[in-house]
């Protein structure tokens, strides 16, 4: 899979929209590659808890396994949401970050990546999300925009 | 979102779903025209069908007054499952195992505390850790960890954190038997640890409250409840430990079950009696008790911080109930008596008078049933019924319901804004954040006068009081 920095397209029209939910928070991420679209993942969580500006003070490595594209996707959202109520760690940017897929062989996609964020302490943080859930949850490329999309509900 | 659905009115406030495709049962949805119109805005009709097609799910899929879309489940949910046959589905229970509600009744009068609310806000946000990325106060070694998973509230007031008292008139004494700390991840643990004692953010609130109006003196009285009387509400859950403990289930029984034959992914699900299923529940349980004991820790602090304005100031526990939780209850299947499992998703268990699971002092009127409003509005107390345990498991509402999305709440009126119009009705908030606020606006909530109406003339849940907020804590 193509890292996102070397991609040739040209920038995206939207990171990420919410859509309508009752009770959570619907979004959906955008991507020229899928670690684009895992990258606005993340951002698009952490800006459903907070729209400010987040110093990026402190850096983290991430690694996350998964047997499809959605259970990688839970996984590794599910990683920030840990490093939040661990370390106190709330994400400001994925710096980096790499899919390798190793279902061929019968193994699994693997995902690493370095997120850079600050200490929750210092926000005023207005949305609590308590978990990520598979509900209406997808990856896929949408040929018709020419762009990968995730779609994710938010427990909160 | 339009769900062609075989909707059919029973009678007043009973509403059926039609049992067609794979479903096993029909669905039963408890509620008046006007929340029926709101619930049909969203997916809580599909979501309704859906469970109805579990393997071994009794009667019907049954939906609350405040019922609206969830994942998997709908929020408002009651199923009930055979035990031989029947499966366990974390989604049937929620992510935040045990959402529950506390009420402590003071010594103390509305009056006594007319001009002192902006202190009494003050000194609680102090006192009582809440937030999100902000831990509780106590640090816990992981054999300590393992006690509380045991203990709950028992555990808790063995420790120092209140009385014997307390944990009598809780649901379950306080502590679920069943819990299996061994079954909780090592990551669960480690969500857990440092959050103890506090009281999370999002819908979850410390209230101190006035009792406004009461319906039934006699059980009244025995709730220890008189006009007038200030009370005090703790609404929170199990914080990081619930959530993890939920997904690390899912994650599991998914990739030994699969999905494929499921309507959604979210009702993955392992056999009751299977080891998968067995190991859920124990886990699940300790989250309970996890829940248990931080309500405990916050009552404690509550009454500490209570102290330093009036020093005479003493507190009560009235009960405790448990929402999103799973069960096992004797219950009366086609005349027979017997133990089934009950998952209640955002629904509040309502025992009639006689059950041994009501404490002592309740037991001859009815189990105490807790309904907090959204953020000020006014609160319930109800007693449950014979009625309840009837039709619907012994189960009624839990709470509002929200009918609007926190976004579009956001977008609809600033934090600042709600907390202008709140002080206008004689309310003081205190919140970590604006957006918080605002998300929490009273509008954003289906009409809690309308589903403790609809819950008492069904007779699931019978109405005894009506307590309205003076100081609300948020995180």
């Amino acid at each position: 899979m193509k890292d996102t920095n070397n991609s040739n397209k040209t920038s995206l029209e939207k990171k990420f929209t919410f859509l309508k939910h009752t009770a959570d928070v619907k979004f959906q991420a955008f991507g020229n590659t899928l670690e684009e679209a895992f990258k606005n993942s993340a951002i698009a969580m952490f800006y459903s808890m907070y729209d400010g500006n987040i110093k990026k003070s402190k850096e983290v490595s991430i690694s996350v396994e998964g047997k499809d594209f959605e259970n990688l996707l839970y996984n590794f959202l599910e990683e920030f949401l840990f490093l939040l109520d661990t370390e106190g760690f709330f994400l400001a940017d994925v710096a980096d970050i790499k899919i390798e897929d190793c279902t061929n062989n019968n193994g699994k996609l693997k995902l690493k990546a370095i997120a850079v964020g600050d200490d929750a302490k210092n926000y005023h943080i207005h949305t609590h999300v308590k978990a990520v859930t598979y509900n209406e949850m997808f990856v896929g490329f949408d040929k018709e925009k020419d762009q990968w999309v995730a779609q994710v509900v938010l427990d909160v | 979102m339009v769900y062609d659905v075989k909707l059919r009115k029973i009678s007043e406030n009973v509403y059926e779903i039609k049992k067609e495709g794979n479903m096993n049962v029909p669905g039963r949805i408890f509620a008046s025209d006007i929340l029926i119109q709101q619930m049909r805005r969203d997916d809580t009709f599909r979501q309704i069908s859906n469970v109805a097609t579990l393997p071994g799910i009794i009667k019907a899929s049954i939906a609350m007054p405040d019922a609206h879309q969830g994942y998997g489940m709908c929020i408002g949910g009651v199923a009930a499952f055979d035990i031989e046959k029947g499966v366990i589905s974390p989604g049937c229970v929620g992510f935040d195992i045990d959402c529950s509600v506390r009420l402590l009744r003071t010594n103390l009068k509305a009056e006594d505390i007319q001009g002192k609310e902006k202190q009494i806000s003050a000194q609680l946000f102090r006192d009582i850790p809440s937030g999100v990325g902000r831990g509780g106060r106590i640090k816990l070694s992981e054999k300590e960890l393992n006690e509380v998973l045991l203990g709950g509230a028992q555990w808790a007031v063995n420790n120092g954190y209140g009385f014997k008292e307390d944990y009598l008139h809780l649901e379950e004494e306080g502590r679920m038997a069943e819990a299996k700390p061994e079954y909780v991840s090592d990551r669960a643990k480690k969500r857990g640890a440092p959050q103890l004692g506090s009281l999370g953010a999002g819908n979850h609130f410390l209230e101190v409250q006035k009792v406004e109006e009461i319906y039934d003196e006699k059980v009244a009285e025995a709730f220890g409840l008189k006009k007038g009387q200030v009370t005090i509400m703790i609404h929170c859950g199990s914080r990081g430990l619930g959530h993890q403990v939920a997904s690390d289930y899912i994650k599991e029984m998914e990739s030994k079950y699969g999905t494929k034959n499921l309507p959604d992914r979210e009702l993955v699900n392992a056999p009751i009696n299977s080891e998968l299923g067995k190991r859920y529940f124990g886990a699940m349980a300790a989250a309970v008790n996890f829940a248990f004991a931080n309500k405990q820790l916050i009552t404690h602090w509550t009454r500490e911080a209570m102290k330093k304005i009036f020093p005479d100031f003493n507190a009560e526990v009235v009960y405790e109930v448990c929402h999103n939780i799973a069960k096992f209850e004797k219950h009366e299947i086609d005349g027979v008596e017997k133990e089934v499992l009950v998952l209640r998703k955002g629904a509040t268990r309502s025992f009639g008078p006689g059950r041994k699971e009501i404490p002592e002092a309740y037991r001859n009127v009815g189990q105490p049933v807790l309904i907090p409003g959204s953020m000020g509005t006014a609160s319930y107390v109800l007693v449950g019924t014979k009625k309840a345990e009837e039709i619907s498991f012994g189960s009624t509402a839990h709470g509002a319901g929200r009918v609007m999305s926190r976004h579009q709440a956001i977008r609809q009126k600033r934090g600042e804004q709600v907390k202008k119009e709140l002080a206008e009705k004689g309310i003081e908030v205190k919140s970590g954040s604006w957006k918080g606020l605002s998300e929490e606006a009273p509008e954003a909530y289906k009409d809690i006068d309308e589903v403790v109406r609809v819950s008492h003339e069904l007779g699931i849940g019978r109405l005894v009081a009506k307590v309205k907020p003076l100081v609300v804590i948020k995180g």
